[in-house]
């Protein structure tokens, strides 16, 4: 054996281990994203295979536009999680704030960008009430939020008054989810987000090589990158085929990506999820964690509102039911289902999109095959407990692999 | 030598009490530049709050603290940090779903400077060559920065941990019970580790409950028994049964069970 054989043998095994690291942390990183798109691919088999309208442009189309409240309330849903609280009261808030919108804009004539932004207000201020009194009294949030969700929910009657119900008529509220685009601006958008990802990729990854960080091939970017392009292409082409893009669809998009953007990039993200991991290592490294606190519940009560906004635009009416019936549960349990810890500390915005799809996707096809409403409680309740059984056992393993 | 005339951190006379209980009483202790001082005692004889009272966690009722020759009065556990002071406790206070980088720049994360949403944005890349960086200096080897500290063994988290200190550039390094828990090769790291903490010139200051270890690594041995300083000995010229009849007290002939301290240990 000579000295140089050695040399090149060692050298290609540390090669080899990196590819295979970085390919582990493909797996790993986005290994519950897989899990749920293989689930969200079954469901959908499924539902096609009993009624051929279901994969139809024109349900999807409905689809996408019926998961977008949902969706957004999850938005605020994932940051609450990441602390390992819960907020029970989203539903009732978006309720609310949907209201005062309704009345501001409908018996008071204000302008709707104003109505709007009072709504939002709203939800915020509630939000921050909220996370005050849960970190500044220790209260678990659970009970600050269940109070709330009774006390907002009374307050949704009390500001809608006798009828209960409201219409409303301002175009500029209702053309918040009844809005659609051109193919052309439908592909443009396309055409921007697919460019936009490319770069960000290619940005980080030649960073971090002229910094000598990573020696790795770029494949698992490529996939990445090919993978989104192909949905984003197919999401477009689907959604030309019947109406366009909905605004609603690029609104939901547009807080998935940015909320996404603040809590994996910024120091205020990274706090996020060092409190939910362990609140005491992060009050020892200077992060002022209740201040963290109260801002993760003003954005879940800001969010809640922009999802109760936009569940008024759909149905062009606020009433007695708005943020009511399941759509806190459904809220919850998308980003959990999705792969969002309720254990705290470990989850992305995206789980907010994908989980509201695999639970509309559920909800609608069961409305398309008009199956009772005991069953629809029934099968969906089963998919939340599956989801929470999931993320159990993965914890479970962490705990017992994980330390030596 | 000059570090011998004026030790980095010098107590005089310090004394702290809880109630009935005399946890410190007119302790004299000091630290030099480039030097690991093992401080050894049985459960409750004050060595938790010795370090408490460097830290600032609880100050001191009594007594002087001077730090590089000047008097200081650290009440508050930003003092000590402020003065270069660093601690790392027992329990590590680690988060075990973050990865390497992040908790070794937890609260003080480095921020990319650019224009707009860009300069509000976490430079990962800059935090991650300065972890390569400093964990090489230490000869630290984890085998990705980005795995989840969670992940690592106790052995790697201690070492996560000691480096987490020096981000502030102490002068003074304390570590409570850092072996505690950890199997033989594990041990033999962070005993490397605390060595090259000695050869960067820092203050180093281990509590320990292992002698064994403490012989390998101390260059002094400080003895607290009953709150009161007990002794102290040069490493190399002392044997195990010395220092353990001066945590025990015995031969000393005057056993002071009255004055039993209740304060907790480790």
């Amino acid at each position: 054996m000579s000295a140089t054989e050695t040399a090149t043998a060692d050298e290609g095994t540390g090669r080899t281990s990196t590819t295979a690291q970085t390919l582990r942390r493909l797996v790993q990183g986005d290994l519950a994203s897989v899990r749920v798109v293989l689930g969200l691919a079954v469901i959908w088999i499924i539902f096609q295979s009993q009624e051929d309208r279901f994969l139809s442009a024109q349900n999807l189309t409905n689809l996408m536009l019926q998961i977008t409240a949902i969706g957004l309330i999850s938005v605020g849903i994932v940051y609450v999680l990441l602390l390992g609280e819960i907020d029970l009261s989203v539903g009732a808030v978006s309720g609310l704030s949907a209201a005062v919108m309704a009345v501001l804009s409908v018996k008071h004539g204000w302008s709707p960008y104003l109505a709007i932004a009072a709504a939002i207000c709203v939800g915020a201020t509630i939000g921050f009430i909220q996370g005050s009194l849960f970190s500044r009294f220790v209260v678990p949030s659970f009970v600050v939020t269940l109070a709330g969700l009774l006390a907002w929910q009374g307050a949704l009657l009390q500001v809608l008054g006798g009828t209960g119900s409201l219409n409303i008529n301002d175009p500029k509220i209702t053309g918040l989810a009844n809005t659609f685009y051109s193919d052309t601006v439908g592909w443009i958008f396309a055409a921007v987000i697919i460019a936009a990802y490319g770069g960000v990729l290619a940005l980080g990854y030649r960073r971090r090589v002229a910094a000598g960080l990573d020696d790795s091939n770029p494949l698992p970017l490529v996939i990445r990158f090919v993978f989104l392009a192909a949905v984003v292409i197919v999401a477009v082409a689907v959604l030309n085929s019947d109406r366009g893009v909905p605004l609603a669809v690029m609104i939901l998009l547009a807080f998935v990506v940015g909320m996404e953007f603040v809590v994996k990039r910024t120091g205020f993200g990274r706090h996020v999820f060092a409190v939910g991991g362990n609140a005491e290592a992060a009050r020892r490294a200077g992060i002022r964690v209740n201040r963290v606190r109260v801002a993760v519940f003003t954005i879940a009560g800001s969010m809640a509102a922009i999802g109760g906004i936009m569940a008024a635009s759909r149905l062009f009416a606020v009433n007695q039911n708005s943020g009511g019936n399941e759509l806190l549960l459904l809220a919850i349990a998308g980003p959990v289902i999705a792969g969002t810890s309720l254990f705290g500390g470990r989850g992305s915005v995206w789980t907010a999109l994908l989980g509201a799809l695999v639970i509309g996707s559920i909800s609608n096809g069961m409305d398309l095959l008009s199956l009772s409403s005991a069953v629809k409680y029934m099968v969906t309740g089963g998919v939340l407990l599956l989801a929470v059984l999931v993320d159990a056992i993965a914890r479970q393993q962490r705990q017992t692999s994980g330390r030596v | 030598m000059s570090a011998a005339s004026t030790p980095l951190l010098e107590l005089e006379g310090v004394s702290k009490r809880f109630g009935p209980v005399q946890a410190l009483d007119r302790v004299d202790f000091a630290v030099n530049a480039g030097e690991v001082v093992g401080l050894v005692g049985d459960n409750g004889a004050g060595k938790s709050t010795l370090v408490k009272a460097i830290a600032g966690i609880h100050s001191a009722d009594r007594g002087t603290i001077r730090f590089e020759g000047s008097e200081v009065s650290i009440s508050r556990p930003q003092d000590a940090t402020e003065l270069g002071i660093a601690t790392v406790y027992q329990d590590l206070a680690l988060c075990d779903n973050l990865d390497v980088v992040a908790n070794l720049f937890l609260g003080r994360e480095l921020v990319s400077s650019g224009l707009g949403v860009a300069s509000r944005q976490l430079d990962e890349v800059r935090m991650e060559h300065e972890t390569a960086d400093l964990l090489s200096n230490l000869a630290v080897t984890i085998p990705s920065l980005r795995s989840e500290v969670g992940t690592l063994s106790g052995g790697q988290r201690q070492q996560v941990a000691v480096a987490r200190s020096l981000l502030g550039e102490p002068k003074v390094v304390l570590l409570d019970e850092p072996t505690a828990a950890l199997g033989v090769p594990q041990t033999k790291q962070v005993l490397a580790l605390i060595r090259r903490l000695r050869e960067r010139e820092l203050g180093v200051v281990v509590i320990s409950h292992n002698l064994a270890d403490m012989f390998q690594v101390a260059d002094r041995i400080f003895v607290l028994r009953l709150g009161r300083s007990a002794g102290e000995f040069a490493a190399s010229e002392t044997t195990e049964e010395q220092v353990i009849g001066a945590i025990t007290g015995v031969g000393e002939g005057h056993e002071k069970r009255e004055q039993q301290p209740e304060e907790e240990g480790g």
